[in-house]
């Protein structure tokens, strides 16, 4: 017997959740407007509890809501708010070209493809719905494990390989 | 179509910009450490399509590395497509592995995901997934256009590459594929080689959204086809081959036809899809693939009237005209064999002469 994956861990509800993603990009936009806010200040009283805080709520709230791997560079809300770290191939543009007739997962059989979601419930959705056809930059791995939040505001999820914005910037420009 | 500077100059991108229907063709990487096995299957392939993939651990089993197959083909002037994985090595060794396949004078690159570990016989094995296919893409056309590597430090020579992709048009979620392949597009991809179609009627719709797009203006799409054995192998194949379609119509023709014809059937059926997609407005070209079955591939191509394919060439050579098929007998083809290989085992001094143009 193959031990389950802990990339096809699914709670209770969770699915449920995801699949009304117009409530969750809502829910994402406003605990974005609220977090900003309020981590600079948690930080200014105690810097290292104001991160402990962020990373264990994360890691309950994301882990139950979305199987949050905790790659600490959210983009849920450009992928359909399913997240692409479930995939067992770690993909991040897109599904492989391997996902069987009936829309699961090549890897794990009984798991439908995280990409076939996504692009599902990304088009349901009003204000990121384009945001899945932007090419994501490679993942950085150093993050691993740190608030996605706290990355967000103190700005190393944008940050790419200097190789890699020089190749985006001429993209832009064409 | 496809406008834009040549950016390799290997032959098959001159084919495909000169705008001839191009074909292509799979090398079984042998589980060996005999470069004669290599050239005994590209020998067959060579004669018959503009340029051989070698494939990097196809079905995630192990067999001689593309880096491998690929050397030894530009050795004897043979035009190879390094497939690149993204299952196996983590963005270090793609970028070094990208320098020495440019310096051994591969010029096509193909960038692909690659089979999960668990399809393969080393199910074992961790998988690495560092880089996905279109990040890949952009990586190498990083190096190529901005001559840097990805942490920003500047190449001394950057590499030249003719830039491939893969997509999956039978696979879902279906109404997305044209668009992920604009996104590969926008990521660097110049030529795309497409899983093995056995639903024209689906490429047709493939196709269709495609061209809505412009996508067939920007890059030139080859359809990947193949030759069935058996019965017992396309059931094989649509059930554990990842990613592959075979709609029941054919897979029932295969079942109706007697186990003695059914070699010649699946043959039959790859003919005509062949001239199916050939109509096909926006494809460029086909892509034969057909695992040990070398012959066959042949054999298909000849059948589907896409013969004669250009005489191989010295590597300087420009290809120019059509209708030059190098005609060489069995013996011939023994001798060069045996030269090659001989070649192969010399050390490496030697083989200086392969690059003064002996062969």
């Amino acid at each position: 017997m193959v031990a389950r994956m802990k990339e096809a861990r699914r709670m209770p509800g969770a699915e449920w959740l995801k699949n009304h993603p117009r409530w969750l990009e809502r829910i994402y936009l406003w605990t974005k407007r609220f977090v900003v806010r309020a981590y600079p200040l948690m930080k200014r009283i105690n810097p290292r509890f104001a991160n402990w805080l962020m990373v264990r709520s994360e890691e309950a709230l994301k882990g139950w809501a979305f199987n949050c791997q905790m790659c600490g560079q959210c983009i849920l809300h450009s992928t359909g708010m399913t997240c692409p770290m479930n995939c067992p191939k770690n993909l991040r543009n897109g599904p492989c070209g391997g996902v069987r007739p009936n829309g699961h997962c090549e890897v794990i059989p009984d798991m439908p493809c995280v990409w076939v979601q996504a692009w599902e419930r990304s088009r349901s959705m009003l204000i990121f719905a384009d945001e899945i056809k932007v090419i994501q930059p490679p993942v950085n791995r150093t993050l691993q494990g740190a608030s996605a939040w706290v990355t967000m505001i103190e700005g190393h999820d944008v940050q790419t390989p200097h190789g890699w914005a020089m190749a985006a910037r001429q993209e832009v420009e064409r | 179509m496809n406008a834009g500077p040549m950016r390799a100059g290997s032959r098959l991108e001159r084919v495909l910009r000169s705008g001839r229907f191009a074909v292509t063709a799979e090398l079984d990487a042998p589980d060996s450490a005999d470069p004669n096995d290599v050239y005994q299957n590209a020998l067959v392939l060579a004669e018959v399509c503009d340029a051989i993939n070698a494939t990097d651990g196809a079905g995630a089993n192990c067999h001689m590395s593309s880096m491998g197959c690929c050397a030894l083909l530009v050795r004897a002037g043979y035009e190879a497509i390094l497939q690149v994985g993204c299952r196996d090595r983590n963005r270090i060794a793609i970028q070094g592995d990208l320098l020495g396949a440019a310096a051994m004078g591969v010029k096509n690159v193909l960038c692909l995901t690659g089979d999960d570990v668990s399809a393969g016989d080393q199910p074992e094995a961790k998988r690495v997934f560092d880089l996905d296919s279109i990040q890949l893409l952009q990586v190498a056309r990083m190096m190529r256009d901005q001559g840097v590597l990805l942490s920003g430090r500047k190449l001394r020579t950057p590499p030249k590459f003719f830039l491939g992709a893969v997509e999956n048009p039978f696979a879902p979620p279906l109404d997305w594929r044209p668009l992920r392949l604009e996104k590969k597009v926008r990521a660097g991809a110049e030529f795309i080689q497409t899983q093995y179609c056995f639903d024209v009627p689906r490429l047709q719709q493939f196709m269709r959204r495609v061209r809505d797009l412009g996508l067939h203006e920007r890059v030139y799409i080859l359809v990947g086809v193949g030759p069935l054995r058996s019965h017992k192998a396309a059931e094989f194949m649509r059930d554990r081959v990842p990613g592959v379609w075979i709609p029941d119509e054919v897979i029932q023709r295969m079942a109706k036809t007697p186990k003695a014809q059914q070699a010649e059937e699946g043959k039959r059926i790859c003919v005509e899809i062949i001239q199916q997609v050939r109509e096909i407005e926006g494809v460029a070209g086909v892509h034969v693939m057909a695992y040990r079955q070398e012959e066959a591939v042949a054999e298909v191509i000849q059948r589907a009237g896409l013969l004669p394919r250009q005489p191989r060439l010295p590597r300087f050579a420009i290809p120019s005209d059509e209708g030059q098929g190098l005609q060489r007998s069995p013996q011939d083809a023994r001798q060069e064999v045996a030269q090659l290989s001989a070649l192969a085992s010399e050390p490496a001094s030697a083989n200086a002469s392969v690059q003064n143009g002996r062969l």
